[in-house]
């Protein structure tokens, strides 16, 4: 048994073995989708939906891989995702940024500093959100990007807390 | 008053309609359009409903969607109406009731008709099965007769505010309510297609007819072919004070909370850590719930780990191994305690821990409806991998007896996907069987087949398969 199964929470030593953390040089050249999806399910609308062909997933219970190469980082795999299990990276401008899907109220607006929380649920910084993003215009949820000052945030933040 | 409904949700709009004035005991309540008598009592704070026949213990609602007992009052007069399905009205005198409840004194209110009804295919349940079985079935001319129970079509998916997995076909990414939205849709708008709302299948006459209880109505549907599509039920767990107040299924929670926009409770604890459990307590955090902790028996969690993963980066500890033992409160739930379980399943002394919550929700599997099946003498197993009993069938979802199909969760456990497909299968294989379609319908029907063997192909399908092959055997 993968201790995952057992916690509900992912390590980021263990989604490195998958190969699904994509490198240092590439998060350079600009946004890239990192998947925390890790089980073979019967689930592939974010390789389905991938413009570019970058998920690859030769059959529906398979889990995706990411070829960092190739994603161009327009976000549609994580618009689709209905696990919510994708997220983007990116250190091409001038502070890391990191986006995140989000269905919860309150929603945070543009400017805001919010709380950054990591797999377990702990508040382990702050981030500013420089853009939002509805996929639906029928809902609420949301892409949230936030601008981190701390690199390590984009590895382990996964979600957010709006502070009043 | 109390006031439980919710205003503001991220995914949800609530459509409440006007303001009904209700009188609980002679005291004056608001409810709304759109909501049931259940519902908006809950809402107004009520969480004693009934008490038990034998004991007089209290009762709340548990299962929310028409399948238990513990719901039932006298409204205007009439006893044992299920409160939780039954549409709120201007004016409604609701009562509890004592034991099985007196006889109506005011005879007017029930004045009965009978009708019949001629159809090419009668179909039991407006789920996801169902409604695919009649859009496929109408598809090819056949006249379909379409029995809900509910106030509403859809089943349970019209409470379910996630995206579904799948492919792209298969409305991945999609969420629940909007597929339903587009079934509800298309069978409401298909002519050939008749639905009866709030009517209930009592019983099952050869060669195809079924007797139906509607709101004033009993109806005789002779039909050619009958699909079953009754869905499933959830499984009650063994623990002391299981039936106080405050003891619901999960999905009674998520019908309080989507369906009505009512919240179940302020604090809660779910036990069970499958996909329903883990899923629920995610769209309780989205209504505002506080969710302190996820227990489940299992060594390992048995929902999608992405599933688990998004309750537990919003804080919310899912522990393993561990279980509830007990409820306790003065009439109504005030705390849980739980138990650390060793290897053989059994408390481990020293461990136990009380929560305080004001909600317990259970969500430990469900179990197949099939008790028109076996009224109808169909030859019915029981498949540990399906979640209970279920009728055997072959290929085409028809049973043992024949002219009665199956699909959805009757058939076995799984998803909505799933009972989409197997309600395409179903009626595609009735119009195939009375001689309405041919081979279009034929390749259509392998086409879907195909899909769904590829849904199944993965791990997590290994014990649908496993199951399957002990039922599909006629």
């Amino acid at each position: 048994m993968e201790e995952y199964e057992k916690t509900g929470v992912v390590t980021l030593d263990y989604l490195e073995k998958l190969g699904n953390v994509p490198s240092e040089e590439r998060l350079k050249k600009g946004p890239v989708a990192m998947t925390e999806c890790i089980q073979d399910i019967p689930c592939n609308p974010c390789a389905e939906v991938c413009p570019v062909k970058a998920i690859e997933m030769p059959e529906i219970n398979h889990r995706p891989i990411v070829h960092f190469d190739k994603c161009i980082g327009c976000t549609l795999c994580m618009q689709v995702c209905p696990g919510l299990a994708i997220v983007m990276l990116d250190k091409s401008k001038e502070k890391p940024r990191l986006t995140i899907p989000y269905e919860l109220l309150p929603m945070p607006e543009r400017g805001d500093t919010v709380v950054l929380i990591d797999r377990e649920g702990n508040d382990i910084g702050e981030g500013k959100v420089v853009a939002l993003f509805f996929p639906d215009k029928k809902y609420q949820s949301a892409l949230v990007t936030v601008e981190v000052d701390d690199d390590r945030l984009l590895y382990e933040a996964r979600n957010l807390r709006v502070v009043n | 008053m109390t006031d439980l409904r919710i205003h503001r949700h991220p995914i949800l709009k609530y459509v409440r309609g006007n303001p009904l004035k209700f009188y609980f005991e002679g005291e004056e309540r608001t409810g709304y359009e759109n909501e049931t008598i259940g519902a908006a009592l809950y809402a107004t704070g009520l969480k004693e409903f009934s008490h038990s026949f034998k004991l007089d213990r209290p009762r709340g609602i548990f299962c929310a969607i028409g399948q238990c007992a513990s719901c039932r009052m006298r409204v205007n007069g009439v006893p044992n109406v299920r409160t939780c399905i039954t549409p709120l009205e201007e004016g409604m005198t609701v009562e509890r009731q004592f034991g099985a409840g007196e006889k109506p004194t005011n005879t007017e209110v029930r004045k009965t008709f009978k009708k019949e009804l001629e159809a090419d295919i009668a179909i039991v349940g407006g789920g996801p099965a169902g409604l695919s079985a009649a859009i496929y079935a109408a598809k090819f001319g056949a006249r379909v007769v379409l029995v809900d129970r509910f106030p509403k079509l859809g089943g349970q998916l019209i409470k379910q505010t996630h995206k579904f997995f799948g492919s792209r076909k298969h409305d991945a990414g999609v969420r629940g309510i909007d597929i339903a939205e587009r079934l509800i849709k298309q069978v409401e708008e298909n002519p050939n297609i008749m639905v009866l709302s709030e009517a209930e299948a009592f019983g099952y006459y050869e060669p195809a007819t079924i007797a139906v209880a509607g709101k004033d109505t009993i109806y005789r549907i002779n039909a050619k072919k009958i699909i079953m599509a009754t869905g499933a039920a959830e499984k009650a767990l063994l623990f002391e004070n299981n039936d106080l107040p405050g003891v619901y299924g999960a999905g009674a929670a998520q019908t309080l909370m989507n369906t009505y926009g009512v919240k179940p409770g302020d604090e809660i604890i779910m036990v069970g850590a499958g996909n329903v459990g883990v899923i629920v307590t995610y769209q309780l955090l989205q209504a505002g719930v506080k969710v302190k902790m996820i227990v489940e028996a299992m060594p390992k969690i048995g929902a999608y780990f992405v599933h688990a993963a998004k309750v537990r980066r919003m804080g919310v500890p899912i522990l393993t191994r561990h279980s509830i033992l007990r409820a306790y409160g003065e009439n109504q739930v005030e705390g849980a305690t739980i138990v650390q379980l060793d290897d053989n399943w059994q408390p481990i002394p020293g461990t136990e821990k009380d929560v305080e919550v004001d909600g317990i929700a259970i969500s430990v599997g469900l179990r197949p409806t099939y008790g028109l099946l076996d009224q109808a003498g169909v030859k019915i197993q029981f498949v540990p991998e399906l979640g209970g009993h279920v009728a055997l069938r072959n290929r085409n979802l028809e049973t043992s007896v024949k002219n009665i199909y199956v699909a959805g969760d009757i058939a076995g456990i799984e998803e909505a996907s799933t009972a989409i497909m197997e309600g395409r299968i179903a009626g595609l294989s009735a119009v195939i069987d009375m001689g309405l379609a041919g081979d279009d319908a034929k390749e259509l029907r392998e086409s879907v087949r195909a899909e769904l063997t590829e849904l199944r192909a993965g791990p997590f399908g290994a014990r649908i398969r496993q199951g399957l092959e002990k039922v599909e055997v006629l």
